[in-house]
């Protein structure tokens, strides 16, 4: 080998070893990525699991796993207005208006997930095979939905059949069960009808517009064994277990007082809904509305008024009991397990929304449980937005849900050390518990900021009534909660929301109501079932 | 060695010295590529949440930019294809020098916009104990130190550049 040839060896072997220097790093991109792929494997494992067993995180488990393929449910919806819209969606229909305004709204702003949030929904292997509304436009609403095959799932197996009768839509033998969310005036005929005729029945909340209605409905449910689910969607909410598991380790110590809220200051917030254009007497069944209502009033301006607000009037609901305590009361019941008060009293007035309404627009109730030395207090205003949130008070700390708590997100809740605490004193004194900060904070889905922009979409999503959070991933608790009943119907198992709670829920309600209605303390008799 | 190598390789550092910085700077871009394919691969992960929970001077344009959902977006985006690029050129040793200087202006922010002084309280517990400096800190630093020791251009794709764009000669 000449000079020549031996320097160009050197160099090319020179030139050779430089590029490899230069690509050295690149095996480092691979290990990174070969670990990244199983890191997301396991990640995408993990998510599945969990968007599946939606009550992981429940101590026991009262819902077996992936049950929804077991058996096909047909299902029907009785009283398909907005709520029951929102029922229908849970289960998974929609109508195809509602999917483009969706779609819209997420073209428009990404962080509008209402689209996202629904086609992400578990199919639950059901059908929507049956619709009964006294509004033409609703019921063809309902149907609309039944065949609408842009859902988790796709296709639907069956499509609804209308009825204007709910009677018919009971007698059709192909129906497992049925969604009821007509005015509460009518909850416990259709809900005793129904048990009778061998369907199970989610019912939305207020359970029923009186007191004895209640006990009916709670006889009826029992004797004939159904699988019922009153509508309190709270009952999925990850952050009310959580607050659950706190208050049973103990950790605000003992708790003499609990305060419930509603601020609310929109006409939508104090039921001044729209009336349909296409509402008319050739277009609603007036007469079979208003048949179990007490006072009856021919069709015409003020019949139109009460049909799509009927929340303002006695007649057929009871206003801001059976719409909002309801919820905040069966939230506290989930959370601390009070079941029905020993007395309750309440008052109020029509202070702000004089359009002729009879029922309050301001109350205050108050309810005792003396064998828990506890009093729970609710106050509602329709016309202030002011949020004072709900206040778990004990001697030790104080747990704050919604309105002014949060920890950073619109559904969490804090807990923050008394600075007169007993168990504490010793931490505090150390500095350790800073008692002007939380000591703890839960907020759920706070890496998320949500297109959830008015007022009272705000308010419910302040009570977690709009999305839960599994596993990061944001889930509508009403679906949820429709999952619960149906697989409950299928593994014979009992619903969150069973009887026995929802009969809590309207006791405590109707005993609040007798009381403004009546000017006077109210007492349960429980040996007896009566209230006096 | 060719006559375009900076002087760094040879006459400052020696072998250990150099491969010391050419691995702080493979193990950051490592973190760094992370934090942004996490967040890709996140779809509702964004900045909100700590924005939110800023502290300090800067915490006014925190939340202006959380309330805003257009820019909150872009700044979201910001975040996650930057912090990814960044960790891609730090690791290849591609454009190292210029990732270096933007990544460690990003981590700065990181630092400034939640700082741990006394006094500034968090809704989320730090990882780790932290009185004024943070890992943020130090991370925002060491990536000034790699701008200041460019090592793209020995270990790494810098080298196929380094006459052809003049910024990333790394002379000094």
């Amino acid at each position: 080998m000449s000079k020549e040839q031996k320097k160009n060896l050197k160099e090319e072997n020179s030139e050779r070893r430089e590029i490899l220097k230069a690509l050295a790093t690149i095996p480092v991109l691979g290990l990174f990525f070969v670990n990244l792929w199983e890191k997301y494997r396991r990640d995408a494992i993990k998510k599945s699991n969990i968007l599946k067993d939606l009550v992981a995180e429940k101590k026991v488990p009262n819902v077996i796993k992936n049950i929804s393929n077991n058996r096909h449910l047909n299902i029907g919806i009785i009283g398909y207005g907005g709520r029951g819209g929102h029922l229908v969606r849970g289960a998974g229909f929609a109508t195809k208006g509602w999917i483009d305004y969706a779609t819209k709204a997420q073209n428009k702003n990404k962080l509008h997930k209402a689209l996202a949030t629904f086609m992400s929904q578990e199919d639950l292997n059901c059908s929507l095979v049956g619709a009964c509304d006294l509004f033409d436009v609703n019921l063809e609403l309902a149907l609309d939905a039944s065949e609408n095959e842009t859902r988790p799932g796709g296709k639907p197996k069956n499509i609804a059949k209308k009825y204007k009768d709910y009677r018919d839509l009971l007698a059709d033998d192909e129906i497992d069960a049925v969604i009821v969310a007509t005015p509460d005036h009518w909850h416990s005929k259709i809900v005793i009808d129904a048990a009778r005729a061998g369907k199970h029945v989610y019912c939305e909340k207020g359970l029923t517009r009186t007191f004895d209605e209640a006990i009916d409905v709670y006889d009826a449910v029992k004797k004939t064994g159904i699988t019922f689910q009153l509508g309190h969607q709270n009952r999925q909410v990850e952050a009310n277990e959580q607050a659950r598991q706190i208050i049973e380790q103990g950790l605000l110590g003992p708790v003499n007082l609990v305060e419930l809220t509603t601020n609310r200051n929109s006409s939508w917030g104090a039921w001044v809904w729209n009336i349909h254009e296409k509402a008319n007497e050739k277009t609603i069944d007036w007469e079979m509305f208003q048949k179990p209502a007490p006072n009856k009033i021919p069709f015409g301006e003020e019949a139109l008024k009460r049909f799509f607000r009927w929340r303002c009037w006695y007649d057929y609901g009871t206003g801001l009991s059976g719409d909002l305590l309801s919820h905040d009361f069966d939230t506290i019941n989930q959370i601390m397990n009070l079941g029905i008060p020993k007395y309750a009293s309440s008052t109020g007035g029509i202070y702000f929304y004089k359009d002729g309404r009879d029922v309050p627009d301001v109350w205050n109730a108050t309810f005792e449980y003396p064998d828990k030395d506890l009093t729970l207090l609710y106050s509602a205003t329709l016309s202030s937005n002011s949020p004072r949130g709900n206040r778990i008070m004990g001697h030790d700390a104080t747990m704050m849900m919604g309105g002014q708590s949060g920890g950073g997100s619109i559904h969490g809740f804090i807990v923050t050390a008394d600075n007169e605490s007993t168990k504490y004193r010793n931490r505090i004194e150390d500095g350790i518990i800073n008692t002007k900060y939380p000591m703890y904070s839960y907020s759920p889905g706070s890496k998320q900021i949500d297109g959830v922009t008015s007022a009272t979409s705000q308010y419910f999503a302040s009570k977690g009534l709009l999305y839960t959070y599994r596993d990061g991933k944001r889930v509508d608790p009403t679906h949820l909660h429709i999952k619960d009943w149906l697989d409950s119907i299928r593994s014979g198992g009992t619903p969150r929301c069973n009887i026995e709670v929802a009969l809590h829920e309207a006791v405590a309600c109707h005993m609040a109501t007798e009381s403004y209605l009546q000017g006077r303390r109210i007492e349960w008799d429980p040996i007896n079932r009566k209230l006096i | 060695m060719s006559e375009n190598t900076p002087k760094i390789t040879s006459q400052f550092l020696s072998n250990s010295q150099l491969y010391g910085i050419i691995a702080l700077r493979v193990l950051i871009g490592w973190h760094l590529l992370y934090e942004g394919v996490s967040k890709i691969l996140n779809p509702y992960w964004s900045s909100a949440a700590f924005l939110l929970d800023s502290k300090w001077i800067f915490s006014g344009v925190a939340k202006s930019i959380a309330s805003n959902p257009g820019l909150l977006t872009f700044v979201d985006y910001l975040n996650i294809y930057g912090l990814t690029a960044i960790g891609f050129s730090l690791i290849l040793g591609l454009f190292s020098r210029l990732s270096s200087l933007f990544g460690a202006i990003l981590i700065l922010t990181y630092y400034l916009f939640a700082p741990p002084f006394i006094g500034l309280e968090y809704s989320r517990p730090a990882e780790g104990s932290y009185i004024i400096i943070n890992k943020n800190l130090i991370e925002a630093c060491a990536l000034f130190v790699l701008y200041h020791f460019p090592t793209g251009h020995i270990v790494g794709l810098d080298k196929f550049f380094i006459n052809k764009i003049p910024f990333l000669g790394m002379r000094f």
